[in-house]
This record gives C-alpha cells, sequence and structure tokens, in this order.
C-alpha cells in the first residue's frame, strides 16, 4: 500500500487537532507550550510531505524556519514563564488576569 | 472706460462691507455719509458711461475673470455696457444715492441704521449686477442677490410683533383699510422671499432649456443662436423666462407679495419695490427680446396679463387708505403697463416707461416716507390732512409726481404712458387699449385721493397728537433731483429713441396723424378727468366712498385685495404647512428618524452585550478565537465551493 499525501495531510490535520484541543482545554502555561510545539509539528509535517510529493522543495525550507522560529519562542516564553512563576508561584493561565475590560 | 464700469460695479459693494462692519454697533452718522457718496461715485461713473456710449455708440464688454470652466461649460464674470443696460445703471444709481441720501434722514432714529445701509448698499451692487451681466448666469446672480437683499430690507424690524388676522378690516392684516401692511415684517419678507423661488424656478429652467440646447448662456451667442431651435422649444424657454419675470415684478399670481413688503422702511420701498427690482422682470423681457420676438404668442400672454394687473392693482388702489399700499398698487399696475409694451414687441417704449416711473414712483415712496416720518409712522391717510401747511416742498414734489403718475402733459409719464396706449392700439389690441385706458383713469383718480386725502381738506390728526413738521432741508434736496427728472425725463424721448434702438428692435406704431392726436387726447381726457373728479369730490364732500358704499360687497373684495391673500393662506399656506406637520410627525420621525435610531440601537445592544465576552481571561479568548476560526473557515468553505 502506497503512503500517499492525503494520509499524510490526515496526519497533520489529526496532529493539529490535538494540539488545538490542547490549546483551549489546558490551564497549565507549559502544557499550553507543549500543545502549541505540537500545532507547529503538524503543520510542519504538512509542508515536508507537500515539498517532498510536489519535488519543491520549499516545503521543506519552510518548515526549517518553523523549527528554528519555534524554538527560540519557547526560549523566550519559557524565560518569561519563570519570572511569572516567581512572582506569583503558579503557572495556571487564569492568573493572567490584570487586562481585563 | 473699463475702469469706469469697475468704479460704477464696485463702489456700492465697497460701501456695503464698509457698512456691515458697524453693522452691530450703534448709529454712526458717518456710515450713512460714506455709502451715500459711494453711491454717488458710482452714479457719475455710470452717468459718464452713459455720456461715452451715446457719444461714440461704442459697447463697452469686458470679461473681468472666469467663474466656471470645465469641460464645454464656460461662464465668465463678464460685464456689458450697452445702451439697455447703460440705461438701466443710470436709473439704479441715480435713484439709489437719492434714496441713500433721504435714508439718512428717515432713518435717523432707527438703532440699526448701520444695518440699514449695508442692506441698501448691498442690494445695489446686486442689481447692478443683475443689469450689467454679459450672459444670464451673471444675470441669475443678480437676481438672487436683489432678492436676498430685498428680504433683508423688507424685514428689517423684524422684531415687530405678528397682527391676528381678523374679520374687521380696520384691523385685518390682508385688508388695505388697515394700518398693517402685512402679518409682520419677518412674515412679510419670508413670503417676498418663498414666492420669488417659487417664480425663480421657471427662469432657471428656462436658463436649463438654453443652456441644454445652445451649450452657452452669453446673450449675444444664446440671441445669435436661438432661431435655430424648435418653435415649441423657444416658446418653452419663453415661457419659463418670463415665470421667473412674472416672480420679480410681482405679476399676477405672484402679485400679493409687493404689497406685503411694505412691512418694509420707506425708502426701500421707493428703491426695491418700486423703481429698481421689481422693474428686473421688465428689464429681463426687454432683454431678451430676441427670445420673445420669435414667439408673438408667448408676447400676447405677457400684454394680456400686464392689462389685467395694470387693471387689478390700480381698481385695488381705488379704497385703499393704507398710504403705502396706494403706491405698491400703482406700481404693480404701471409694471403691467410695462409688461403690455414689453410683450407687443415694443421694448424701448416697455424701458422708457420703466425709467419714467423708477423716477416718479420713487419720489412718490420718499415722499410719502416723509409724511410717515413726520406722523410717527401714521400710514392711514384718512388720519392726516391739511400737510401741506406744514410740509410745503412735500406736498409740492408729490404732486409733481402724482401728475407724472397720472400721464399729464407734459410731465414724464404722459409720454411714456401715451407710447404704451398708442402701441396696443397700432397692433390692433383693442381690449388691451381699454383697458389700459380706464386703468389710466383710475391711475389719475387713486393718485390725487391720495394727494388730497394728504395734503389738502380738514386736518383730522390734531386729536391723535401728531405734530408734523417738514423734513430735512438735505431730505427735500435728494428729492429734488427725482422730482425734475419726474418732469422732465419724457422731454428726451426722440433722443432716447435714437439711443435705445441701437440695440433693441425699432418699433414704430403705424398711425395716422389724426388718429394719433385723436389717442393723445382721448388719453389726456381721461387722466384729466380722473384728476379732476378726486379734486371736485373731496373739495364738496371730503371724502369718496360713502358709509353705504363701505357695506357693499364689491367694496369689500376690493379692500380685500380680491380675496388673494386669504386664498394663498387657505389654498397654499395652510395644506402646505399641514402637510409639512404630517411629513415632520409621520415621515421623518416614524420613519427616518426611526431607521437611523433603529441602526444606532442595534449597534449600541449589540455593544453592550458583546462586552460580556471581554473576561480578560486568556483561555476563554482562546476559545474565541478557535470558535471564530471555525466559523470563518466554514464561511470560507461554503462560499468558496458555492462559487
Amino acid at each position: 500500500m502506497m503512503v500517499t499525501l492525503n494520509d499524510y495531510l490526515i496526519l497533520s490535520t489529526i496532529i493539529f487537532m490535538i494540539g488545538l484541543f490542547g490549546v483551549v482545554k489546558r490551564k497549565n502555561l507549559l502544557m499550553l507550550f507543549f500543545s502549541t510545539e505540537i500545532m507547529l509539528n503538524a503543520v510542519n509535517i504538512g509542508f515536508v510531505a507537500i515539498g517532498k510529493f510536489h519535488q519543491d522543495l520549499s516545503g521543506q525550507m519552510f518548515a526549517f524556519f518553523i523549527i528554528a522560529i519555534a524554538a527560540s519562542e519557547v526560549a523566550i516564553g519559557l524565560g518569561l514563564l519563570i519570572l511569572w512563576f516567581k512572582r506569583k508561584n503558579t503557572i495556571d493561565l487564569d492568573s493572567l488576569q490584570q487586562m481585563r475590560g | 472706460m473699463e475702469n469706469y464700469l469697475y468704479l460704477a460695479l464696485f463702489a456700492p459693494l465697497v460701501g456695503a462691507l464698509f457698512a456691515t462692519l458697524f453693522s452691530n454697533s450703534k448709529k454712526a452718522q458717518i456710515v450713512g455719509i460714506i455709502t451715500s457718496l459711494l453711491l454717488a461715485t458710482s452714479m457719475v461713473a455710470s452717468l459718464i458711461l452713459l455720456a461715452h456710449v451715446y457719444t461714440t455708440e461704442q459697447i463697452i464688454h469686458v470679461n473681468m475673470m472666469d467663474w466656471i470652466s470645465i469641460g464645454h461649460v464656460y461662464i465668465p464674470f463678464g460685464f456689458i455696457v450697452d445702451q439697455v443696460s447703460v440705461t438701466m445703471m443710470v436709473v439704479v444709481t441715480i435713484v439709489s444715492t437719492m434714496v441713500h441720501i433721504h435714508s439718512n434722514g428717515y432713518m435717523d432714529h432707527d438703532k440699526s441704521f448701520n444695518r440699514f445701509f449695508a442692506w441698501l448698499s448691498a442690494f445695489v451692487f446686486s442689481m447692478l449686477i443683475l443689469v450689467m451681466s454679459d450672459n444670464f448666469a451673471g444675470l441669475f446672480i443678480g437676481w438672487e442677490g436683489v432678492g436676498l437683499c430685498s428680504w433683508g430690507l423688507i424685514g428689517f424690524w423684524y422684531h415687530k410683533e405678528d397682527i391676528a388676522h381678523s374679520k374687521d378690516l380696520t384691523k385685518s392684516p390682508f385688508s388695505t383699510l388697515s394700518p398693517y401692511s402685512a402679518v409682520s415684517p419677518s412674515w412679510a419678507a419670508n413670503e417676498a422671499f418663498i414666492m420669488n423661488r417659487v417664480a425663480d424656478l421657471g427662469m432657471l429652467i428656462g436658463m436649463f432649456l438654453i443652456f441644454w440646447n445652445l451649450g452657452t448662456l452669453q446673450y449675444d451667442e444664446v440671441f445669435a443662436n436661438i432661431g435655430m431651435l424648435s418653435h415649441e422649444l423657444v416658446v418653452a424657454i419663453a415661457i419659463f423666462l418670463f415665470i421667473g419675470a412674472m416672480g420679480k415684478s410681482a405679476q399676477f399670481p405672484f402679485n400679493t407679495w409687493l404689497a406685503n413688503a411694505m412691512e418694509g422702511p420707506t425708502p426701500v420701498s421707493a428703491l426695491i419695490h418700486a423703481a429698481t427690482m421689481v422693474t428686473a422682470g421688465v428689464y429681463l423681457v426687454v432683454r431678451a427680446n430676441e427670445i420673445f420676438t420669435i414667439v408673438p404668442e408667448v408676447g400676447y400672454f405677457i400684454a394680456g396679463l400686464g392689462a389685467f394687473v395694470a387693471i387689478g392693482a390700480a381698481s385695488m388702489a381705488l379704497v385703499a387708505t393704507n398710504m403705502k399700499k396706494i403706491i405698491a398698487y400703482s406700481t404693480l399696475s404701471q409694471l403691467g403697463y410695462m409688461f403690455v409694451a414689453a410683450g407687443l414687441g415694443a421694448y424701448w417704449v416697455a424701458l422708457f416707461h420703466l425709467a419714467t416711473h423708477a423716477f416718479f414712483k420713487s419720489v412718490l415712496f420718499l415722499g410719502a416716507g416723509n409724511v410717515m416720518h413726520a406722523m410717527n409712522d401714521e400710514i392711514n391717510i384718512k388720519n392726516m390732512g391739511g400737510l401741506r401747511k406744514h410740509m410745503p416742498y412735500t406736498a409740492l414734489i408729490m404732486t409733481v409726481a402724482s401728475l407724472a403718475l397720472a400721464g399729464i402733459f407734459p410731465l414724464a409719464g404722459f409720454f411714456s404712458k401715451d407710447m404704451i396706449l398708442e402701441s396696443a392700439f397700432a397692433n390692433e389690441a383693442y381690449i388691451l387699449w381699454t383697458v389700459l385706458w380706464i386703468t389710466a383713469g383710475l391711475t389719475a383718480f387713486y393718485s390725487f385721493r391720495l394727494v388730497m386725502y394728504v395734503f389738502y381738506g380738514k386736518e383730522n390728526y390734531h386729536n391723535l397728537g401728531y405734530h408734523p413738521h417738514e423734513s430735512y432741508g438735505y431730505v427735500i434736496a435728494a428729492m429734488t433731483p427725482l422730482a425734475i427728472l419726474a418732469v422732465i425725463a419724457g422731454w428726451f424721448e426722440e433722443e432716447f429713441v435714437e439711443f435705445i434702438t441701437m440695440s433693441l428692435p425699432v418699433w414704430e406704431g403705424h398711425l395716422e396723424h389724426n388718429t394719433h392726436y385723436m389717442l393723445i387726447g382721448v388719453t389726456s381726457a381721461i387722466a384729466i378727468i380722473g384728476v379732476a373728479f378726486a379734486v371736485f369730490k373731496y373739495l364738496k364732500n371730503g371724502t369718496y366712498f360713502s358709509s353705504s358704499m363701505h357695506k357693499r360687497f364689491c367694496y369689500k373684495v376690493l379692500a380685500n385685495q380680491y380675496y388673494l391673500p386669504h386664498l394663498w393662506e387657505k389654498v397654499v399656506v395652510k395644506p402646505y404647512y399641514k402637510l409639512s406637520v404630517y411629513c415632520w410627525k409621520k415621515v421623518d420621525m416614524k420613519i427616518i428618524d426611526a431607521i437611523v435610531d433603529g441602526i444606532a440601537k442595534i449597534i449600541y445592544t449589540g455593544g453592550a452585550e458583546g462586552r460580556a465576552i471581554q473576561t480578560g481571561n486568556l483561555s476563554s479568548a482562546l476559545k474565541l478565537m478557535v470558535g471564530g476560526v471555525f466559523i470563518l473557515l466554514t464561511l470560507i468553505l461554503f462560499f468558496g465551493l458555492t462559487k
């Protein structure tokens, strides 16, 4: 059985939905980061698969960029998270409510 | 010569702007003097232009600047001084200079002295634009300008209270026996303004028709090409232009505003509502004579309407005791005469009567102003009497002016009015001639009825506590040139004909000598009979209409101005008011306001309700965001697929 582009895209969508579900459901900021990473990697799978099947390197290149950006994002995000934990002693999402309108 | 043109045109504007600077401050004599001097400058410049055009026969045509120049539309601020416009300029500036000087005396005690002169000078400027423009658009600017200034001057005493309607003829604002000329000055001003706007719509349509079909509004180009249009189109243009003229010249059915405009200060009545502005309609017909010449059927209508107005207005003046209304109706009647001449193609005759009428009518009004000023604004001629002892010069001038109005040889009115009757007779319009002939008798009668009531007989004002006195010397001096012109203006008939027919069609009555002299004799006879009847009846009875007459129906009809103001009130004003209230309460409030308020309400409630989602909680915001993205994606899918 040949693995087609569609299968990859379905896999990508399933992983993306898992990530999205995590973003919506989780209250722990660390878990939120994980979920975001999952979503980003789901997109990466899609890019790489399309790049492979269409004989176009742009997809792979884009995936590298996303990995790099995700890494730096997590670096900054974790730094902020540690600062937040030191202040409030919690990383619960609901503690971030100072901008209430 | 161009500089004289600009001087004549802009001197009044400078005066108006100068006076405007002080319009809210208290009376400053210098304002009156400076505006009068500037008007005199304008008058001198106009006279120089007249001399220039008369001697060299050259027309001065200047293009001051472009006004509208888009695509095919080209309308400049161009001015022309030809035989017709220079005649109008001279008449306008002479009368207005004298009226300015007279106003210095008349408005002496008025707290808005400065404002008065601002309006008055602005009026003269607009009038000069009207007569000097070389295209219909410029004429229309002047036309609206004089309308605006007339509004400001009729409503000059805008603070006066409204007069209640009444069945009593001596109290009703619509009767000529009451001291009130209209419900109130601001009412009269609005009436004049609105009625003129209605008529101006006709004029605008006429101008649009000209522009659509000829692509220009310049007089020379329009008149050169008007013959190329179809006959029906020219008829339409002529009719629409004449509707505008009817409004400005207060012809039936737009006539009621003129009598009500007498609420304004008397010098205003002299300048605007007798000598100049109301003759603008006649000027338009004369100026556009090349349009009216090719549609004689419209001309006959104009002449017929003119004769109708002439006798209708004269009959209303018979019973009136409101001094200014008598003179106003006489103005209306004389305008009718002018339209008869213009309608029958005797354009120069119309212009001739316009000029002579301007002189004797303005001085008549100024005299009335003197009388009212001396009598604490008393306006009922039955409360006067014997004033010639106290105001000999005014009495003399007004008598002379009335003789000129009546058309007694050798005063100005004789020549011009006689020419109009001749033109009617020569055109074989015998019905018009008869109507005008009877009107001439009525004119003589009511003019001298006024003179007799005011200046002769028993002094009826003693128990009313008036102490009449002659006006200031300079006021009389300002009236003297006009009075002299009222006497001599007719003597220059031949020179005038030769001069004016260079730009107006030649018209000569082809009458035999015998018929000619017979006509003069018959016309003079009825005028003299009218005067004599007025004089002797007064000397014998001391009154004209016995008390039994007062109860008759015809007397009441005339005193109520043929019930025309009542008719307008019932047929136009009240239904229109009701319609307006209906539109306001139902259409405006219930539909338009409801829609606008509804939209605002939806947005407001939407905002108020939607505020709940702004909790500041990140996870709920994320949930909303995800939900939003899903909705958007669904929409894209849905619409993307249906495409």
